[in-house]
């Protein structure tokens, strides 16, 4: 074994045998490493995270027909930087009547839900970080802590706009929370597991998006509703709600919110890539290096955020009653009935070939999601007629 | 003792100890995020005891979906959040009854209970803990019954929330 093929056991094992033969107890020594690994985890996503300022600004201004920063350093890469200074240099600043404690933790807490994601995140085939058997499952439940974060920001800060931004965002992470879990399922019936490598690893020849594409895609408005992104920045409003739960922080406390929404956009898009698009897997090239496996999660990562900021940069503004009427009527019921389905369908072909089992889920993704569009269609349909009249309806359709 | 007791001991104690803070605290919302503390402990003894399993739906369920439904219901129910009125009401006794009785009897029971010495068994490589406990839940002959029965309840319930918010036109 060299360094090349599993640099993160080679390094831990050389740094422990370092710390032994400075006279430390052999399970310290451990401990001591594992705090390292984690400590480094954490210090490359926050570097990641830094350049994610930049990517953010460099997409949304192509989005909007602008250049973006470019002033500082090549293609202004240097920018951010001067922004996080700028971040820590401002007054800190705290509202009378403010519930100092939680008013500090609740940026602490929302940060900390995006980085605990990465424990389960297998990012090449050798590193696993923790290899839990309730991948899936735990990060519904770091996504619990975040909702708690926002709840905590919007009520301590003793103003009325935060604590009603905080409603609106909690209500919606709370609702689309419902068909993420449905959906989390769709990769735990193909895989028989919800290991987060086992999900992968079972992505052999076909990913999961080409045997559930709707599912994929229904996973995907729920992480962007989770993110609190456009189109489901509602706890925003510039003229009537001001900027949310993060209304009264200033300074860093607003650069953990914000940079913590930027890493979750990120995290969420390696899980989706992980879910449906086979996370570090790439026609057999993750076996080469781990370093490769890594470049090709990376890769597909960031894919999945560009996606989630092209939703964001180019979606309109949805009132928040019919975002929660879109969730409760239409996604709830359907990533259910899609979740139903594909377990049917995983017991009828199970001894199938892979090509049989490929179509019929397939075609049963299809078969859904075109009903669904139907039902959608003709109850909207009705809608429209009891507020314009039946004949202006029959008119818009010639 | 073993680092686990140590930990475990911890655990229990900061666990106890927010518990009790969420009945003596006076801000209510300050009592519902201690018991976000306290479910946050219990979900750790899970782990502990190596039900990981039951630890992540614990924070999913309890933190994630009822302890955010206590909050929503304290701020939207109470006028004032800075509670300050008493603390005991007329039925304190009642309550004090039942906490002693409860304990006392939890005491008498686990005195004679043999398992307090043992050590938990090994669990052997490759056991699938959760496809274990799907086939238990799932099984005539274990626990298909009492999880019907939990699934009835849940939809009576639910059936009852929704015809209270229903708005009779």
């Amino acid at each position: 074994m060299n360094f090349w093929n599993d640099p993160l056991k080679v390094a831990a094992e050389w740094l422990e045998g370092v710390f032994v033969g400075w006279g430390m107890n052999e399970i310290a020594s451990h401990v001591l490493v594992v705090f390292l690994g984690v400590f480094l985890l954490v210090l490359i996503l926050m570097v990641i995270d830094i350049f994610l300022v930049w990517i953010e600004r460099k997409v949304v201004a192509r989005f909007q027909d602008r250049i973006g920063p470019n002033r500082l350093g090549p293609f202004g890469l240097v920018q951010p930087f001067a922004d996080i200074i700028k971040l820590i240099i401002k007054e800190d600043t705290t509202p009378d009547g403010a519930d100092k404690v939680v008013y500090n933790l609740a940026p602490v807490l929302s940060m900390m839900s995006v980085l605990m994601v990465w424990a389960v995140v297998p990012i090449a085939p050798v590193m696993l970080s923790v290899d839990l058997n309730v991948g899936a499952l735990f990060l519904i439940a770091t996504g619990a802590i975040g909702t708690l974060s926002i709840i905590m920001a919007g009520w301590s800060s003793n103003n009325k706009f935060a604590l009603i931004g905080g409603f609106r965002q909690v209500a919606i992470m709370v609702a689309f929370e419902v068909p993420m879990l449905a959906t989390l399922m769709i990769p735990t019936i193909f895989s028989g597991s919800m290991n987060m490598n086992a999900i992968i690893t079972a992505q052999d020849g076909l990913w999961f998006f080409v045997l559930s594409p709707l599912g994929a895609l229904i996973f995907l408005i729920a992480a962007i509703a989770e993110l609190g992104r456009a189109p489901f920045d509602l706890a925003e409003g510039e003229s009537e709600l001001v900027a949310g739960y993060s209304t009264e922080y200033s300074g860093m406390k607003f650069g953990m919110f914000y940079a913590g929404e930027l890493l979750h956009a990120l995290t969420f898009g390696g899980i989706w890539s992980i879910l449906f698009f086979g996370g570090y897997r790439f026609f057999g090239l993750e076996q080469v290096s781990p370093f490769l496996a890594i470049l090709i999660f990376l890769a597909k990562a960031l894919l999945g955020y560009w996606v989630i900021m092209w939703v964001k940069y180019t979606m309109l503004r949805i009132r928040i009653d019919q975002m929660l009427v879109f969730n409760w009527v239409f996604l709830t019921p359907l990533a259910f009935a899609l979740m139903l389905v594909t377990a049917l369908m995983n017991a009828l072909l199970k001894d199938a070939s892979p090509w049989l089992y490929g179509l019929g889920m397939f075609l049963s993704n299809v078969v859904v999601g075109w009903i669904a569009i139907e039902i959608a269609r003709s109850v909207s349909r009705k809608e429209r007629e009891k507020v314009e009249g039946v004949h202006q309806v029959a008119e818009a359709h010639h | 003792m073993t680092t686990e007791q140590i930990i475990f001991l911890i655990v229990a104690g900061a666990t106890l100890a927010s518990g009790l803070l969420v009945v003596t605290s006076r801000n209510l919302i300050h009592a519902a995020l201690w018991l976000v503390a306290t479910l946050f402990g219990v979900a750790i003894v899970y782990t502990l005891l190596n039900a990981g399993f039951m630890a992540v739906v614990q924070v999913v369920v309890y933190i994630g979906a009822i302890a955010i439904l206590f909050i929503f219901a304290v701020m939207l129910t109470r006028k004032d959040m800075r509670d300050s009125g008493a603390q005991l009401n007329s039925n304190w006794w009642a309550g004090a009854l039942m906490a002693v009785l409860t304990f006392g009897g939890l005491f008498a029971m686990l005195r004679t209970w043999g398992g307090m010495s043992k050590t938990a068994a090994e669990i052997p490589a490759g056991f699938d803990q959760i496809a274990e406990l799907g086939a238990q839940l799932t099984s005539p002959e274990a626990y298909v019954l009492p999880f019907e029965v939990a699934s009835v309840l849940l939809l009576a319930a639910m059936v009852g929330a929704v015809y209270l918010a229903f708005n009779k036109k």
